[in-house]
């Protein structure tokens, strides 16, 4: 009797989206009408007289004006970066800059709220995150690069490290606050001078973060925020007063930047994409699993290059984990980023929306079988619901692709080989996930599993101690931790 | 009927560290509004209003029953609480006290707390509280056999306390503050409902650390899984520690994001508590009129 009702059952749960409203305040968002260039420790306006607007995901309504950084803009910045750096921050003592990037962080918490709210509305992403991960994160890594800037000889005995000189950063849109930190906190504790180029969709907490920069008395042309698209970038990239180039950001691009800094001495790290393997086997704790499968592909809506976007489930436990994974789907709440109980918020972008929606698409053209929670979600912005993917395979474009977006590929294996072949048959490699109870296991698999980050019995966890980077296609060099020093010296 | 009996020493393994990330990510849910209301109503309804004390006597368990009758007759509307809970010789007390109000006594029992007896002096113990009208009866495991690595012994304890229970719906408490890890919890768990608990209950309140959110956690997702295989609905207990409305707002979110609906009700859901009600009344009379009031205008039954 018992036999014939498994897996049949199904939980119900549509009272746990009926909760009310819980909006944070946006009344601690100081949003300027217009933005312009910080160059230099000031807000200047850009030669080009070019504005474009940046909007809320959630609800398409304009938040500010951006300005449009053009190649004499970029000029500007990288001659005040060099400036800053040949006069003042190479002569300042590294107990100094110490002393400035702590400053820089503590202003971090003390803007937390209006960081955290302003990160909301320009990306899409829910409150929660913005407030717990995004914008404390950030200033750990502050914390935490002010520590080194002091110790580098510690940190590379009898090298003798110095700066590279001015490092021309390109950041996403995927965590627009936190990326500007693991960039720049480092670049400033190695004694490099900076000009950041953030995502043209989220440029406003990075502008806030220039706020705080002048706040924190930062000398003049230390840091250089410029804003604008993909041409301001490339000017950047190409500019040829440029020692370094980190990037994180996709692969195409990614491609592209080391095609132009090809033959040339320019420094580079780049962190691109990536289509992470999480795998569950047999012997791991499956309900913990099951919020790992979820924090691994819904964090963030999906915008995560190190996503767990590949599930692998070992074939006896298929069954009870998709059951678990389904209902647990089904208490996700879509909504509006800035209420505190949304789980999943808005898609950064309407051309991000359609990228999705494509391989939805697409995969369903591919025969794979699609299941999507019927959870409501607002009439205006960009949202996407949930969505698993089953009966797919390795020759599945949804596997191979990164679709950047809440869509999960599930497959099963058999055994352990199976499933690191399976896992590593990808031109990516940033990040695993592996979950058993077995430590051995853990270590069988983390040492033959190539990605950059592999986490055991957890998912999308990140500490300013521990290196991130990947291997082949989601490229190289690391950030975070000692290692993240390392990409800002000569050694 | 559950026909089989699975092996035990196989139960499923818990990771610590993520059950108690996914316990505080219950807390970040904002319940405001009518949600609130609702949930403190809710939580009110399936509050087991208890007295466990050497001293308890007829006076005080006939004025903690008239409490739970009338939670605060100052709030028109309010439900009361789902049961008392007392000790056997109290039984008869409580019974004819409540009348026909329909709150449920339960009574602790098969040598509660320690569970330190042989299976004949439990079977009686429980058969005396049956006797004397008992509508549920709270049961402990017996912990030392259960350390020891006797799964049947306490099986079959449980079944045969089940059996003497006749309609009276057995709970069963795994006593986890004595139990030491995740993983025993769940075996435990799976062991009490497998031999025949209609509820599973965290605790005695004599043992610290009583009912905690990762412990329950372990527990409800033992009840979705044994209702995955069997079908079967168990109802959960925590009880011990939770004093606050705030605490009862998380338990509730998290039983409706683990079990759903057909569990928020007090038939499958209660909080063994005595001091919760009055911090749930003073956070209703607050919706209601917007200040908090003194803890002197509400009972201390």
């Amino acid at each position: 009797m018992a036999a014939t009702k498994k897996n049949t059952l199904k939980l119900k749960f549509d009272s746990s989206r009926n909760l009310a409203p819980a909006l944070e305040s946006k009344s601690v968002a100081k949003i300027a009408e217009r933005y312009d260039l910080f160059i230099n420790g000031k807000f200047e306006k850009p030669s080009s007289k070019k504005y474009f607007d940046t909007i809320n995901p959630a609800n398409e309504e304009k938040l500010s004006s951006i300005a449009d950084a053009n190649s004499t803009d970029v000029n500007k910045a990288v001659v005040a970066a060099r400036t800053a750096y040949e006069k003042t921050w190479k002569k300042t003592a590294p107990k100094e800059r110490a002393k400035y990037i702590y400053r820089i962080a503590r202003l971090i918490q003390e803007h937390a709220r209006e960081l955290a709210v302003i990160e909301t509305l320009d990306g899409g992403k829910p409150i929660r995150e913005s407030r717990d991960f995004d914008v404390p994160t950030a200033a750990n890594h502050f914390f935490y690069y002010a520590g080194w800037a002091d110790k580098l000889e510690y940190a590379f005995p009898n090298r003798n490290p110095q700066p590279l000189g001015v490092a021309g950063q390109i950041i996403p849109w995927n965590f627009p606050l936190l990326m500007a930190a693991w960039k720049i906190a480092p670049a400033l504790a190695t004694g490099n001078t900076v000009v950041l180029k953030p995502a043209e969709t989220t440029s406003l907490t990075a502008l806030k973060l220039a706020e705080i920069i002048q706040e924190a008395d930062l000398p003049p042309g230390v840091v250089n925020i410029i804003t604008g698209a993909g041409a301001t970038g490339a000017a950047l990239v190409n500019h040829p007063d440029i020692n370094k180039i980190a990037f994180t950001g996709s692969t195409e691009v990614g491609k592209i930047i080391q095609k132009a800094i090809a033959g040339t001495n320019k420094k580079a790290t780049l962190e691109l994409g990536g289509k992470a393997a999480n795998i569950i086997f047999d012997d791991a704790p499956l309900d913990q699993a099951v919020e790992g499968i979820i924090n691994g592909i819904f964090f963030n809506q999906g915008h995560v290059c190190c996503a767990g976007s590949r599930l692998f489930v070992q074939e006896s436990v298929y069954k009870i984990v998709l059951q678990k994974l389904k209902d647990r789907m089904e208490t996700l709440i879509v909504g509006d980023p800035l209420d505190k109980n949304t789980d999943i918020g808005a898609i950064n972008s309407k051309q991000q929306l359609e990228v999705i929606n494509k391989y939805l698409k697409l995969g369903q053209q591919e025969g794979a079988e699609i299941f999507q929670t019927n959870c409501g979600i607002p009439k205006k912005g960009f949202y996407c619901r949930p969505t698993i993917f089953t009966n797919v395979a390795q020759s599945n474009r949804i596997v191979q692709e990164e679709i950047f977006g809440p869509v999960l590929a599930i497959q099963t294996f058999r055994t352990e080989d199976e499933v690191i072949e399976k896992a590593n048959n990808t031109p990516f490699g940033l990040s695993a996930g592996v979950w058993t109870d077995k430590g051995s296991k853990i270590f069988n698999m983390t040492s033959k599993l190539k990605a950059g980050v592999i986490w055991a019995n957890t998912y999308n966890k990140f500490d300013p101690v521990s290196p991130f980077g990947g291997f082949k296609e989601s490229g190289f060099g690391r950030e975070g931790g000692l290692h993240g020093l390392g990409a800002y010296l000569k050694v | 009927m559950i026909t089989t009996t699975p092996d035990f020493t196989a139960t499923p393994r818990i990771d610590q560290v993520g059950v108690e990330e996914r316990a505080s990510r219950f807390t970040k849910r904002s319940i405001k509004d009518e949600t609130k209301l609702n949930g403190l109503k809710l939580a009110l309804n399936m509050i087991d209003l208890t007295t466990l004390e050497g001293k308890d006597t007829d006076g005080k368990v006939k004025q903690m029953c008239y409490k739970a009758m009338h939670l605060h007759d100052a709030y028109p509307g309010l439900p009361t609480v789902a049961a008392i809970c007392v000790y056997p010789s109290m039984v008869a007390v409580a019974k004819k006290a409540l009348g026909d109000s329909g709150i449920k006594v339960a009574s602790v029992a098969t040598a509660f707390p320690s569970g330190q007896s042989t299976r004949d002096v439990k079977l009686r113990d429980t058969k005396y509280a049956i006797n004397q009208g008992a509508d549920e009866i709270d049961m402990v495991i017996s912990r030392g056999k259960f350390h020891q690595g006797e799964y049947n012994f306490v099986f079959d304890e449980i079944a045969s306390i089940k059996e003497a229970c006749g309609d009276a719906r057995l709970k069963v408490i795994l006593e986890t503050g004595e139990l030491g890890t995740y993983d025993k919890v769940r075996k435990a768990s799976d062991i009490a409902m497998y031999a025949g608990a209609d509820f599973i209950k965290t605790s005695t309140g004599k043992i610290q650390p009583a009912a905690t959110m990762p412990v329950t956690l372990v527990m409800l997702e033992a009840i979705r899984d044994f209702y995955y295989k069997t079908g079967k609905k168990i109802a959960m207990k925590p009880a011990g520690g939770i004093s606050k409305a705030k605490q009862a707002l998380h338990y509730l979110v998290m039983l409706n994001e683990v079990l759903g609906e057909d569990w928020m009700n007090n038939e499958w859901f209660r909080f063994g508590a005595s001091s919760l009600a009055n911090d749930i009344l003073m956070q209703l009379m607050k919706q209601k009129t917007g200040l908090y009031q003194s803890g002197d205008y509400f009972a201390n039954d």
